[in-house]
């Protein structure tokens, strides 16, 4: 017989290795599961791992975990600050869509005219739209006590309609022929977040995703704010004691998240989509929430997970045109890392022990 | 800046060049947005890929990636395929327009060929087929099928090549059937079956007793079979597993024969920039065998007018025709011009509703 037992306290040592631990298992049952599938395990694990950091085309690879990466971070970091509160902001691809739909029409507003202010006038239009829609769910859960989990994420749905509707409509390309989606922000110069060094894939959106992960860092560890989130989500009742006002808690939680996730398709639309369309968004808000528990809600460890997933992505994308394997295993493949994480989270707050002794 | 540009594409020169020494083989690219198993779009495109390496044996290799969003993800596929030196690459959806053209600008010896976009260049083609020619037949078949007079039909998103099915479709039930009413539900998806599920049960529930798709799955074929006495037709793809009913006919697009001579081309060195839409006639659009559960005399209108598009002698846009607004379209005998299908972005008279905007 084998039993849980409850630590005293969290292991420190389990909290740092489960996300290890985790990726190991996912890459043996990953290979089991490209076994099954008729390829080569050691080959398949080794295309998604290896090839987009050190294959032969690294070099357009490399910058690409970046761009694929930094949105995810950025949101992610939004989301461990309400979540280590205990405030569950679900809603984050609502959050980056309606950045993305801010900024652009911020930017768009100004077309044809070429200035240097529109840029960072788009950049506050999306932070302001995300904010937006993460303060709808935040001032109901204040002012009613709804939960805010379901408003957050049927906000989602709104806000992907709302998408269409401009797609199809406000911000539609007016020499599109009729087809749905914006002018493309990447011929507008002054509107196009470009990269900053050629090739490098760093533009203004990786370069805020970096900034967030030390402000994150300095706000929890260094501030008093930080401490009230972290005494929040730790104990609810010792932070009621210490004079944590938990309205102001979740009005800047979700606020804050709102902000990131609403930069993060801000920068995205003016950067690497270029256009707002009815399939703008793909997910990153929802892939962020794993990014977040990933990386243990810890912004260094964001930062780490949020490239891991990049690369499961890109090297996903090279199994399949390399190896011919389908999507959905790769999909599995990446499902199974957040599974693994959470079954071995386990080990943080229990042990396993031999039962046999104590029954008698 | 300009230094460390000059770097990157240096390096993209070089990665190319590697791989064009390493080849031997013709390699083909296919980017797909929707599962090689969604039995509809991508399926149909993946079959055309099967018959391109059928047809060339070892001198070709073909690669795909499925389910790609259509976005910054199609871009790095794209790429991807191009720096692994493929030299034609097929890119099946129209959300990867400005992706496909951004790619084929950095890499100028790959030629692109674009589904059912407008964009070409140097090195892209554009290709699509004449759907609507197909939605036709269907119009004539449900217009004549329906009890109820209510047809339902699930759209995925308002674009023209939409809108020209609805319709192609709606003019040719019309015809035949002039109490015949059209629902239409918008799904803002080309495949989700879920979605398309819900469309199909909430437009059975107001009546409708023929469904027609423009989404890729068959969720909507399902549906109608559990609802019982609602016919649908085959979308994409024949779907013969749900005939005779509910499936009653559909349309297939044949791309086979396109994917292969466009291959050729790459092989001779003579492919050139083109803008393909083709019908009936030339095959690219076909239609799927219509069952028992059609009367005979109906199956054969439907066949005759399927004859007549193909040989030329009948368009499916044939005035008199009028806008939804009342305003003239084609006068007695005016067919439609091109350009005007293209960008088609207006209902018919007697169409109720508003196209999306």
């Amino acid at each position: 017989m084998i039993v849980l037992e409850k630590r005293p306290q969290p292991s420190r040592a389990w909290s740092f290795a489960t996300p290890l631990v985790a990726v190991l298992a996912t890459m043996v049952f990953g290979g089991v599961l490209f076994a099954v599938l008729g390829k080569n395990p050691v080959e398949a694990i080794g295309t998604i791992f290896w090839e987009p950091l050190f294959g032969e085309f690294a070099f357009y690879y490399r910058p690409q975990l970046l761009v694929k990466g930094a949105p995810l971070v950025l949101i992610a970091i939004g989301l461990s600050l309400g979540f280590r509160a205990g405030i569950w902001n679900i809603g984050a691809e609502g959050q980056y869509i309606m950045g993305a739909i801010f900024g652009a029409a911020a930017g768009l507003a100004f077309y044809p005219l070429e200035a240097w202010y529109i840029f960072p006038v788009m950049v506050f239009a999306g932070a302001l739209g995300g904010w937006v829609w993460a303060m709808i769910p935040a001032i109901l859960k204040v002012r009613f006590g709804t939960n805010e989990i379901l408003v957050s994420l049927m906000l989602v749905y709104v806000a992907e309609q709302i998408l269409a509707s401009v797609s199809l409509g406000l911000l539609k390309n007016p020499e599109g022929f009729g087809f749905p989606g914006s002018r493309n922000l990447q011929s507008y110069p002054s509107a196009y977040n470009s990269e900053l060094i050629t090739g490098s894939g760093m533009h203004w959106g990786v370069v805020a995703a970096f900034v967030a992960v030390i402000f994150a860092y300095v706000l929890l560890n260094r501030h008093l704010l930080g401490f009230h989130i972290r005494l929040t989500g730790e104990a609810p009742r010792a932070a009621r004691f210490a004079g944590v006002n938990p309205a102001r808690l979740i009005l800047f939680c979700l606020g804050t998240s709102g902000v990131l996730a609403g930069l993060a398709g801000m920068f995205e639309v003016s950067g690497p989509s270029g256009v707002v369309s009815i399939d703008f968004n793909v997910g990153y808000g929802f892939t962020a929430i794993i990014v977040a528990f990933l990386g243990r809600l810890h912004p260094l460890g964001i930062m780490l997970a949020g490239f891991l997933m990049a690369l499961t992505y890109i090297g996903g994308e090279i199994a399949q045109s390399q190896l011919g394997l389908p999507a959905a295993a790769i999909q599995v493949f990446q499902g199974m890392l957040l599974f693994f994480l959470l079954a071995f989270d386990l080990l943080t707050n229990y042990r396993i022990r031999a039962a046999r002794s104590e029954v008698a | 800046m300009k230094f460390t540009s000059l770097l990157a594409s240096a390096a993209i020169a070089l990665g190319l060049a590697t791989s064009a020494f390493a080849q031997d083989k013709t390699k083909v690219g296919f980017v797909y947005v929707g599962p090689v198993g969604d039995g509809g779009w991508t399926y149909e495109h993946d079959k055309g890929r099967q018959a391109v390496e059928q047809h060339f044996g070892d001198k070709v290799e073909t690669v795909f990636v499925e389910s790609v969003p259509e976005g910054p993800d199609a871009e790095r596929v794209m790429t991807q395929m191009a720096l692994e030196g493929a030299d034609l690459i097929f890119t099946t959806s129209f959300g990867y327009m400005d992706p496909t053209i951004n790619v084929a600008k950095k890499f100028p010896d790959v030629k692109f060929e674009h589904a059912t976009g407008y964009k070409t260049a140097d090195n892209v083609s554009v290709y699509s087929a004449r759907f609507y020619e197909g939605r036709a037949v269907q119009g004539h078949i449900a217009g004549k099928m329906t009890e109820s007079n209510i047809i339902g039909y699930i759209g995925s998103y308002p674009i023209p090549e939409v809108i020209r099915g609805i319709n192609s479709a709606y003019v040719h039930a019309k015809k035949v059937n002039p109490d015949v009413e059209f629902k239409i539900v918008w799904a803002y998806t080309w495949f989700d079956p879920a979605k398309e599920a819900d469309a199909a049960t909430v437009l059975i529930e107001q009546g409708a007793d023929v469904i027609l798709q423009h989404t890729d799955s068959t969720a909507p074929q399902a549906a109608a079979q559990e609802a019982g006495n609602v016919i649908t037709f085959g979308q994409a793809s024949d779907m013969s597993e749900y005939a005779p009913m509910p499936r009653v006919s559909s349309i297939i697009d044949n791309w086979a024969p396109y994917y292969i001579a466009r291959t050729q081309a790459v092989m001779d060195g003579s492919w050139s920039t083109t803008n393909t839409w083709d019908g009936i006639g030339p095959g690219m659009v076909e239609i799927g065998e219509i069952s028992d559960a059609v009367p005979a005399d109906v199956k054969e209108e439907a066949l005759a007018m399927k004859d007549a598009i193909a040989d030329g002698s009948y368009h499916p846009f044939t005035g008199p025709l009028k806008k939804q607004d009342g305003s003239d379209w084609l006068a007695d005998g005016e067919t439609a011009d091109d350009g005007t299908l293209a960008g088609m972005n207006f209902y018919v008279e007697g169409l109720e509703g508003e196209i999306p905007q």
